[in-house]
């Protein structure tokens, strides 16, 4: 909402800065976003009168004027189009200054002298653009000052209002909230009734009264819309952004601005028959009047005459029944169309206008005849006229109710934390237009049409808390009893996991939820993830079922930079559509998802300068395993997925389900993404990493262990923990640990074979192992190696 | 006995002179050694007569304790400098640079996140997740916006079918708690939270930080207290706080709360438009209709919410001016961390 500062002055004028007046109706919930001069900084600027306009001798686009000044008459050469004699226009004399410091000299343009220029709009900073000098009226005082004539100094204040405050989209709205805050009587224009001098009326129905529970016209004949709108009326417009376009607009338009009231001027001539206020019939058509024509939904409201849609009611009139040149005899229409029924409708046809603005909100329902009078008086005033007498169609049983709202007095103390005097309660709400009943323990309260914000007794506390000011509220601590919360032990903290990742070298990433869906794909081609109806942009429109799309891309985006080692992590919910597709069964599981590239250590004197491997990301995704101290629960089993090397990928389970996947990103992938280095990859489900379990105390044994080492050569195809596996099972209750401390393949041994070398340890609890008992386990692990796996002893 | 200073002379010097270990035994050995010099001197004192032999056999004896000592004491000098040489020669440069592998660190969201809840959960308060696939119902229903309010077309909300969402706030989170839990209640809900806006000042994506307290006796007295108290802790300076009416449709009263500019302190600049002011979060008190669609008792309780954007107090607490950096993953960006 924009509005005039000198306007506002006229309904209501508190001895404050435009500075501290802003400030003021911002700590009332009232926003002030900005607040600009009308005009660009300027002096020396006069009325002044183009006597007569000669083309140029030397130049086809100029012409040399004689310009009455007033208190001289001066040569003025100038190159706009619309110099002609007769016109008024500003003129910027010798020695004035313009905006940005702009100082007016006397000139020679192509030989001619020039004393001055006349200005356009745009040169006073009056408008973004114009095509020509600024037009004055034929009335205008030559030589007067063109700041005193067009009353420039005035400032535009913008303020942005949060939706509940519809009472405040009109210059009388916030003139009552300045006038209560400062304790002031607003003078509000006068309306009087104008008096008909006809009898000629529009028969009005409403076949809709649930849509449009009122609605008024008038028919006035013979307006002549030649006269144009008086500067006063189209400088108020422009202040508040509005284009002068003949007077019936700008009336309606002034209306609305300063009551808050939308209102319409149709030409009474095109309209057949009388009004009817109904829905629209599915696909009946309307030629709005911005040019565009729609097929109306049964579900918007329209104004028809006897036999088609003339408007869209409370959103925009039609084109065919709009006043324009020629238009002898109008119908005025001011109505009340209720909010939650009009909400939405001019969205869905990509419309949003001042009218449907408001009435989306909320106009102020018992306003309608006071705004028919004052823009019947303004138009009388301005373009002549013959009113007839307002028809009025009203369902009174459709208009909102206003129930009265209860306030206690309790209440106020118990919600806003302090004690409100019961007289300075009755003033703020009536000085708001309620009516205010003293009752036993507090008040009664009527609610005012154009408060469509009031329904409750929380409503009745905001304007109190408001009006009195939220800063002077008092400040109190929170009081409450204190228990402690449950914590799982076994669980492992988020934080706790965030940090250890970040020891082994790995920084925190946070990539979009939502990815592009060529990307998600190469991830994940069998699921169908879930789309955005409406994303920000292609390569944003799915919901991502893994975080490593984002993570690559983040990769790949540093490496692009000139950073080719990173190590990024990211937590964060994957969205995983069910069986079905779509949302059925979908299921948003947080995950962590680890990537590594580049060298295995940052560039140092100290390391060779090797590059990271499976190994690396396992060991430090095992690291995090081993946080909640189930590490060999996990099992990592040779597995494939679609972006990964199928020689290098791991499903990883626990308990017999697939909780992740690790792996070097696939070859052809990391060629595709132009990604120039393998890049390993890890994504398991948080609840896995992060449900642990509570440290278990077993007795520690004091007699000596005894090692053996074993070394097998087995088939590569032969896993080190299945091997291991067995190696455990056959060891018998006194292996109590089994290392694997080399794997060797090449030179010594057989193509297609590998050596393994297993360290056991033995222990009993409560006696030293015989040697017997000793050779007797390692004979029976050696058994089933060769049973199992045909392994072959190395000595 | 002429020959003994002698003698102990000669040994003397032989003894200064050494310059190993091996050279100073061969020299106990060669005088003080079974068939050193020395002894052989002692053992010589038979051949003396009675009274000559407890003088000489004196003489001897303070020679050869003199030697003793002597080598003993060249000997603990001799191994001193052989320690110094070793430690000399294991010099090394302790500048270098450790060995191993670098630190990571967390994100600047995440950091100011766990921040938050440190001083939130330190007063009691429970940190809470919840869906990001919202549906109509917890994301705008329940909290008082119907379809078509007004208050929906501040959202830009993204839509995955027609009644389900990307959460445009954390506020549903709250709904969920009032649903299965019974007051009184304090808890705290960050999450991502999505808009579909995207230009210099807004990312399709941020995170917001949800409070919900609900009790028996809280005003809104008690919220503009613990909301002072928590920007003054989270900014570790003393700041102008204020309130501001506004509109929030599941909060009554509601407000927008305004923080002195931590940048210029109060007197304008680029970072608060010139204002002094910085708006940082949204708060009021739990609309009755809320507590209703969750079957709390809004005559028994009463309570208060706020919101905050992550990001927004990220960029004031460590100076950065680009929201976009957040996203973009850059590891010159997240060293800084």
């Amino acid at each position: 909402m924009k509005i005039s500062e000198q306007w506002l002055r006229e309904w209501v004028n508190p001895e404050l800065s435009i500075e501290d007046l802003a400030h003021q109706i911002t700590m009332a919930g009232l926003e002030v976003d900005a607040i600009e001069p009308v005009a660009g900084t300027f002096s020396g600027v006069v009325v002044a009168e183009i006597i007569s306009a000669e083309q140029h001798p030397d130049a086809d686009k100029l012409r040399v004027c004689q310009v009455n000044a007033g208190d001289e008459t001066v040569q003025i050469v100038c190159g706009a189009p619309n110099a002609r004699a007769g016109l008024k226009a500003p003129l910027a004399k010798v020695s004035a200054v313009l905006p940005d410091d702009f100082k007016i000299r006397k000139a020679k343009l192509r030989g001619v002298e020039s004393f001055g220029m006349l200005c356009a709009e745009q040169e006073l900073q009056l408008s973004d653009a114009s095509d020509g000098l600024m037009e004055l009226p034929a009335d205008a005082p030559v030589g007067s000052d063109i700041r005193d004539y067009l009353k420039l100094d005035d400032n535009l204040v913008e303020i942005g209002l949060t939706p509940n405050r519809a009472d405040c989209l009109g210059l009388r709205g916030i003139a009552r909230e300045v006038g209560l805050l400062n304790g002031l009587e607003v003078s509000e224009p006068e309306c009087a009734a104008v008096a008909a001098e006809h009898e000629d009326t529009l028969p009005v129905k409403l076949e809709a009264p649930g849509h449009c529970p009122r609605y008024l016209g008038r028919v006035i004949r013979n307006v002549d819309l030649s006269r144009p709108s008086p500067l006063w009326l189209q400088e108020k417009l422009r202040r508040c952004g509005l284009r002068s376009i003949d007077a019936a607009v700008d009336i309606t338009n002034y209306v609305l601005l300063e009551l808050g009231q939308p209102m319409h001027a149709f030409d009474l001539d095109k309209l057949g028959g009388g009004i009817v206020v109904r829905t629209a019939e599915q696909g009946e058509s309307l030629e709005l009047l911005d040019g565009q024509t729609v097929e109306l939904n049964a579900d918007t409201l329209v104004i028809a005459d006897h036999s088609v849609p003339v408007a869209m009611a409370g959103i925009m009139g039609g084109e065919r029944t709009a006043v324009a040149e020629g238009t002898r005899n109008i119908f005025l229409e001011a109505a009340f169309f209720a909010p939650d029924l009009l909400a939405g409708k001019a969205r869905g046809y990509g419309l949003h206008t001042d009218s449907s603005h408001r009435f989306e909100r909320g106009v102020d329902f018992q306003l309608q005849r006071r705004a028919m009078e004052r823009a019947t008086a303004l138009l009388l005033d301005i373009v002549g006229g013959e009113p007839g007498p307002i028809v009025e169609a009203v369902d009174e049983a459709s208009l909102p109710a206003r129930p009265d709202v209860r306030l206690r007095a309790e209440r106020i103390g118990k919600l806003l934390g302090f004690e409100l005097p019961g007289s300075e309660v009755e003033r703020i709400l009536s000085g708001l237009g309620l009516g205010v009943t003293a009752v036993d323990g507090g008040w009664t309260c009527s609610v005012p049409s154009w408060r469509f914000d009031i329904a409750i007794e929380a409503d009745l506390l905001e304007e109190l808390a408001r009006v009195y000011g939220y800063n002077n509220l008092p400040i109190t601590r929170i009081q409450a009893g204190l228990s402690m919360p449950a914590r799982e032990e076994s669980t492992l903290s988020l934080r706790f996991l965030r940090r250890h990742l970040a020891a082994r070298g790995y920084r925190e990433a946070i990539t979009y939820s939502f990815v592009e869906p060529k990307l998600q794909q190469v991830f994940d081609p069998d699921k169908t993830p879930v789309a955005l109806a409406n994303p920000i942009s292609a390569d944003m429109s799915v919901m991502r079922t893994s975080l490593l799309p984002g993570l690559v891309t983040a990769v790949l985006r540093n490496t692009n930079r000139q950073q080719p080692r990173v190590r990024l992590f990211e937590t964060g919910l994957r969205f995983v559509p069910g069986e079905q597709g779509g949302l059925e069964g979908l299921q948003q599981t947080p995950t962590l998802s680890i990537v590594a590239t580049g060298q295995r250590l940052a560039e140092s004197w100290s390391s060779a300068s090797e590059a990271v491997d499976f190994f690396d990301l396992k060991g430090d995704l095992e690291s995090v395993l081993a946080l909640g101290r189930r590490a060999s629960e996990f099992e990592f089993l040779a597995g494939s997925h679609p972006a990964l090397h199928p020689g290098q990928t791991a499903r990883i389970r626990l308990d017999g389900e697939d909780v992740g996947v690790i792996g070097s990103l696939h070859p052809s992938v990391q060629r595709e993404l132009d990604l120039n280095q393998p890049v390993f990859v890890c994504e398991i489900d948080l609840a896995a990493v992060l449900g642990g379990k509570l440290p278990g105390f077993s007795e520690l044994s004091r007699f000596p262990e005894v090692r053996r080492d074993l070394a097998v050569l087995v088939k590569d195809g032969i896993s080190a923990a299945e091997l291991m596996g067995s190696v455990r099972e056959a060891g018998g209750e006194h292996l109590t640990e089994l290392r694997l401390f080399d794997v060797y393949a090449g030179k010594g041994v057989e193509p297609g074979f590998k050596s393994l070398a297993l360290g056991l340890v033995f222990r009993d609890k409560s006696r030293t192992l015989e040697e017997e008992d000793v050779n007797l386990a390692v004979g029976r692990v050696v058994e089933s190696l060769q049973a199992n796996y045909s392994a072959e002893l190395r000595s | 006995m002429e020959n003994l200073e002698q003698l102990a002379a000669e040994a003397r010097s032989k003894i200064q002179a050494a310059d190993d270990s091996a050279t100073l035994e061969q020299l106990r050995v060669d005088y003080l050694g079974k068939k050193g010099q020395i002894t052989a001197l002692l053992k010589s004192l038979g051949k003396l007569s009675a009274e000559e032999r407890p003088a000489a056999g004196a003489q001897i004896n303070v020679v050869k304790q003199e030697l003793q000592e002597l080598i003993g004491e060249r000997k603990q000098a001799l191994e001193s400098a052989a320690v110094e040489a070793k430690l000399a020669a294991e010099t090394i440069d302790v500048s270098l640079p450790g060995r191993g592998q670098s630190t990571g660190g967390i994100h600047p969201v995440t950091r100011t996140i766990e921040r938050i809840e440190d001083f939130f959960s330190s007063i009691g308060f429970d940190v809470v997740e919840g869906p990001e696939i919202e549906d109509d119902y917890h994301n705008f229903e329940a909290l008082n916006i119907p379809a078509h309010h007004p208050a929906r077309a501040m959202h830009d909300t993204f839509y995955v079918d027609p009644t389900t969402v990307l959460r445009t706030h954390t506020s549903p989170v709250q709904v969920r708690v009032m649903e299965t839990e019974k007051p009184p209640l304090r808890v705290i809900c960050p999450g991502r939270v999505y808009r579909c806006d995207s230009d210099l000042t807004h990312t399709p994506m941020f995170h917001q930080m949800e409070g919900l307290l609900i009790d028996e006796h809280s005003s809104f007295a008690d919220l503009k207290g613990l909301i002072e108290e928590f920007l003054r802790v989270f900014f570790e300076k003393e700041l102008a706080v204020r309130f501001r009416p506004s509109y929030f449709p599941f909060t009554e009263p509601s407000a927008e709360v305004d923080i002195q500019c931590v940048n210029c302190g109060g007197s304008g600049c680029r970072v608060c438009s010139q204002t002094g002011w910085i708006e940082i979060m949204g708060c009021g008190m739990v609309h009755p209709s809320v507590f209703e669609s969750s079957n709390i008792d809004p005559e028994k309780y009463s309570g208060f919410a706020f919101g905050m954007g992550m990001e927004r107090l990220a960029m004031l607490r460590y100076g950065v001016n680009d929201l976009r950096l957040f996203f973009d993953n850059d590891l010159r960006f997240l060293e800084q961390f």
